[in-house]
């Protein structure tokens, strides 16, 4: 009945704002930035694509970007390397930080709160500085890399191809991944603390009742009720790695090729804007398989939870 | 000829509520008078609180009208009715004190801060919460809640009160003593009041006339009494308390008695009933008209059935019998327990005569 | 007794997952704050304790300035994304269908994840686009805002929705029965139940805007240099102690926030626990 539109009135405005804004400020940038990826770079800016002059409309389109990056290997060793590294990364946060959010859900409910604020409050600190800190720690010289020569891993961290040198421990691939781990660990944490908290502990009680020591249990019960979080604290770490800039360029070295440096430096250094648009479409492109797949997990969290 | 009578106070005009494919509310009718208490009786999912958010306004009917004092309320959003209700969860609101939730209603209405306040002390007086004026809704017991719930929704004096399961989420012994208290409230108020539950004891004990719901429809409107003893479905028969049904054939139909034949036993009912020999009909009987003894009854040939005690269940003020008969079906006989020490016990296995007189059927045909 | 002794296994396993996690989520920061006292221009080996470097702050100009810069900023975004965040967090979760649900879900959630590489370039981007068009915006602080604002409104509407869900909706029901029209139910019954969730969303999209590098970096003018690109620059060149100086300076005041906050809200829950239980007994 008509009426009830007349009751609800302002949804329109409601929804309106925040999508306009949206509309214009997320999804506008896009189209453009494909736009320019196929425009021609001059000095300072870059040229239209469509120009009229002495009566004649011109389009010039270029796809040259696309196919240099294409051809050159280079942009694909990137693109693989950036995939692989934020890979890594995301394994061995879920490595450490899926026993850490477990046993914080499994600790005494009073001090629950204590231990997720403890979590958070790295976060909350600047990341920028905890990556400079990594990078002081892991300097030429300091007591980490004592400690690490004394341990000897430094020796097998080599072996397995972290390392360029056993002396340097900066700059390396090794300390790269260390650096996206160490802040990208309470992305992971959190969803999975979440998700594990909210596990009916009843249930372990009736699969031990049913003859599951608690091994099998952990892997038949808990682990398959955990896989949101293990879905949703995995993208919140794959996906801002593979793009990552800050981290590689602070903690990374000349082997640890990023894409998001290559962005960067095209647009920054190279001052080459349709170029450094044209990696970044490539890049989403890459990334909108599990871009998609967060997007559908966080629509269905929303339903879940109605 | 009797004059014309006034509209009643509600009036449900045949309405029907769908939600995409599924029909909520199937065509439902009723005239409420002003005063009564009405509940809308039925199992979960019968539309009862369907139709009960349509008078709240919550929802808009498909088709239908529901009058208020002559006025379509369809016309007006929530906000705008003389209509208000309790809701089972009570949803007082968490950031206000008892006082402001009463208060709030009132506020709304823009009315003076003197007459506000004289009517929130006015309420509390009511449900005897004037200590608690005070304090927030988590500071409140269970009980507490549903009586601040009831004067917020009796502060602004509506036309009509709607009770969402006023009982529901109260334990057994505080849910007896709140029935009385509740009714009483609210006949001392007046207010014309309509409640939805699933409970029929709740319905039985509160309402003055209660319909019952299936599917969306009412299946049977009228009087407690009106509905435990004459029944109209089987439906209606079954939900109301508990019931024995046997089916059978209409062997002879006269206008004073008539002889219905089961498969045990025959039934000699006292009065007619409008159908055609032959046909299929239902027989309800309660258990507290059946006699259970070990004696054969003097006329044994309709209205007993020879038995054996399958089950007994005690409740302490009341027996009820499980009974097998030849067939294999079962009948429930219930006796109250006046004497202490009965004379004959009845206990498990034991063959016994189970009969009942001439008015104790109702006869069904749906 | 397999179960008791994997138990007994479990706790201290546990313990020593946790300890070593906590360990390692704090070694740097911990490391930050003992070398800003290290008289030494190399961070790494220790001298001796010195306070030049925090005096050395309170002179150092580009620093303040890019504080001072990045403090306006944050606080302009934290207010802003918490207006957008409500508007979309209202949206997601009271009307269940409208057309563009799908589009508009997916564009509130991206920028959580998206590389802010993509977001900073695509945005720099458009906005130079529409400045070829129209002549405005210069690059500066209105057009770092308006980056920090469409990631702060993505981190808004996660908080603000999963409290506006777990809020029962009878409680707005009852107000329109009670005589509130829309927009009094949202001021008088909704907003108040959303506060604490408003206040979170607020302090944490202040904290990711006053920590954001790389959209700061794409959108940032001459003159506008935000807090977090001075340090990157600095930090990139080398080690600083002036860096060290100004990250303890910052994790002291977001730790004392989050330890008083954290301890205010479990005081208050704790009471109100305890209220309960009284109230149940009367």
């Amino acid at each position: 009945m008509k009426h009830l539109r007349r009751w609800f009135s302002g949804r329109t405005a409601v929804i309106a704002l925040p999508m306009g804004f949206l509309l214009v400020f997320f999804l506008l940038p896009f189209f453009i930035v494909g736009k320019i990826s196929v425009s021609e770079m001059e000095t300072v800016t870059f040229k239209d694509i469509v120009t009229y002059s002495e009566g004649v409309l011109q389009l010039s389109i270029k796809f040259g970007n696309y196919f240099f990056i294409a051809e050159d290997p280079l942009y694909f060793n990137t693109y693989l390397s950036s995939v692989k590294y934020a890979a890594a990364t995301t394994v061995l946060c879920l490595a450490i930080g899926y026993p850490f959010a477990y046993f914080m859900a499994r600790a005494r409910r009073e001090l629950q709160p204590a231990l997720l604020m403890l979590v958070m409050l790295p976060f909350w600190t600047s990341f920028l500085l905890r990556v400079y800190a990594w990078r002081g720690l892991l300097s030429e010289g300091g007591w980490v890399e004592q400690l690490v020569s004394w341990l000897g891993l430094n020796q097998v961290l080599y072996a397995l191809g972290l390392l360029s040198s056993p002396e340097q421990l900066m700059h390396t691939p090794f300390s790269l991944v260390l650096g996206m781990t160490y802040t990208y660990l309470p992305f992971m944490i959190l969803p999975l603390y979440a998700n594990l908290a909210k596990m009916d502990l009843r249930l372990l009680e009736a699969a031990a009742d049913l003859g599951a020591t608690p091994w099998v249990a952990f892997w038949t019960v808990t682990v398959p009720l955990s896989k949101a979080g293990i879905i949703a604290g995995s993208m919140l770490v794959f996906i801002p790695c593979v793009g990552e800039f800050v981290i590689p360029e602070l903690l990374g070295g000349p082997e640890t090729l990023m894409i998001g440096r290559v962005i960067w430096d095209e647009f920054f250094s190279n001052n080459d804007w349709p170029m450094a648009s044209s990696v970044a479409v490539v890049m989403v492109l890459l990334i909108i398989v599990p871009l998609a797949i967060f997007s559908k997990y966080q629509a269905e969290s929303q339903e879940r939870a109605r | 000829m009797p004059a014309a009578a006034a509209p009643a106070f509600l009036q449900i005009r045949d309405v029907v509520k769908d939600f995409g494919g599924f029909r909520a509310v199937n065509h439902a009718s009723v005239d409420i008078a002003k005063g009564e208490i009405f509940a809308l009786l039925g199992p979960s999912g019968c539309g009862k609180s369907t139709l009960l958010r349509m008078l709240a306004g919550f929802e808009a009917p498909t088709a239908g009208q529901i009058l208020l004092d002559g006025k379509d309320v369809a016309e007006f959003p929530p906000y705008e009715r003389p209509i208000n209700m309790m809701f089972q969860s009570y949803a007082l609101f968490p950031h206000l004190t008892v006082w402001e939730n009463i208060a709030f209603g009132l506020k709304r209405e823009g009315q003076p801060k003197d007459r506000i306040a004289e009517r929130v002390d006015q309420m509390l007086k009511l449900v005897q919460l004037s200590k608690f004026a005070q304090r927030k809704p988590h500071q409140l017991s269970g009980g507490q809640q549903q009586r601040v719930a009831l004067a917020r929704s009796l502060a602004k004096q509506p036309q009509l009160l709607l009770l969402d399961e006023p009982l529901g989420a109260l334990d057994k012994k505080l849910r007896e003593q709140t029935q009385i208290e509740l009714v009483n409230i609210v006949e001392q108020v007046g207010v014309t009041c309509v409640m939805v539950t699933h409970d029929q004891e709740e319905a039985m004990t509160m309402a003055s006339r209660i319909a019952v719901m299936s599917e969306g429809r009412f299946l049977q409107i009228g009087a407690p009494t009106e509905l435990y003893e004459t029944p109209n479905t089987r439906f209606v028969a079954d939900f109301i308390g508990n019931v024995n049904l046997m089916d059978g054939t209409l062997d002879v139909d006269q206008s004073d008695h008539c002889v219905i034949g089961c498969a045990d036993v025959k039934h000699y009912v006292g009065h007619g009933i409008t159908g055609s020999e032959g046909m299929s009909v239902t027989v309800a009987i309660r258990p507290e008209k059946i006699h259970v003894t070990r004696k054969q009854p003097e006329s044994s040939e309709f209205n007993a059935v020879r038995a054996r005690i399958k089950e007994i269940s005690y409740f302490g003020s009341f027996t009820v019998f499980h009974l097998v008969m030849p067939s294999g079906a079962l009948l429930k006989a219930s006796q109250a327990n006046t004497q202490r020490h009965r004379d004959e016990e009845l206990t498990w296995g034991d063959e016994v005569w189970a009969h009942w007189s001439r008015s104790a059927h109702v006869v069904l045909t749906q | 007794m397999k179960l008791a002794t994997s138990a007994a296994f479990n706790r201290w396993f546990g313990r020593g997952w946790l300890s070593a996690g906590y360990l390692f989520l704090y070694l740097p920061i911990v490391a930050l704050v003992i070398y800003s006292f290290n008289d030494s221009p190399i961070p790494n080996v220790w001298r001796g304790f010195t306070l030049k470097w925090y005096v050395a702050l309170a002179s150092d100009r580009e620093m303040l300035a890019g504080l001072w810069l990045s403090l306006k900023i944050a606080f302009l975004t934290a207010c802003g994304s918490v207006v957008l965040g409500t508007l979309s967090a209202f949206a997601l979760v009271k009307y269940r269908r409208f057309r563009g649900r799908t589009l508009f879900s997916g564009m509130v959630n991206a920028p959580l994840v998206m590389p802010e590489v993509v977001v900073g370039l695509s945005l720099l981007l458009m906005l130079v686009s529409i400045q070829r068009a129209l002549g405005f915006p210069e690059r500066g602080m209105t057009t770092i805002w308006l980056g920090h604002l469409l990631l702060g409104m993505a981190y808004a509407t996660v908080v603000i929705q999963s409290r506006l869900q777990a809020m029962p909706p009878q409680l707005e029901e009852a107000a329109m029965d009670l005589g509130a029209r829309p927009h009094q139910v949202f001021w008088l019954v909704t907003l108040p139940m959303i506060a604490q969730s408003l206040v979170s969303a607020w302090l944490l999209t202040f904290t990711i805007s006053l920590d954001d590098v790389v959209i700061s970096a794409f959108l940032s003018g001459p003159g506008s240099t935000t807090m977090p690109l001075v340090i990157f620059s600095r930090a990139r060149l080398g080690l600083n102690p002036s860096v060290n100086a100004i990250a303890t300076v910052i994790i002291v005041i977001v730790a004392i926030g989050v330890v008083a906050a954290s301890w205010l809200i479990a005081h208050s829950e704790r009471r109100r626990q305890r209220e309960m239980a009284e109230a149940a007994h009367t």
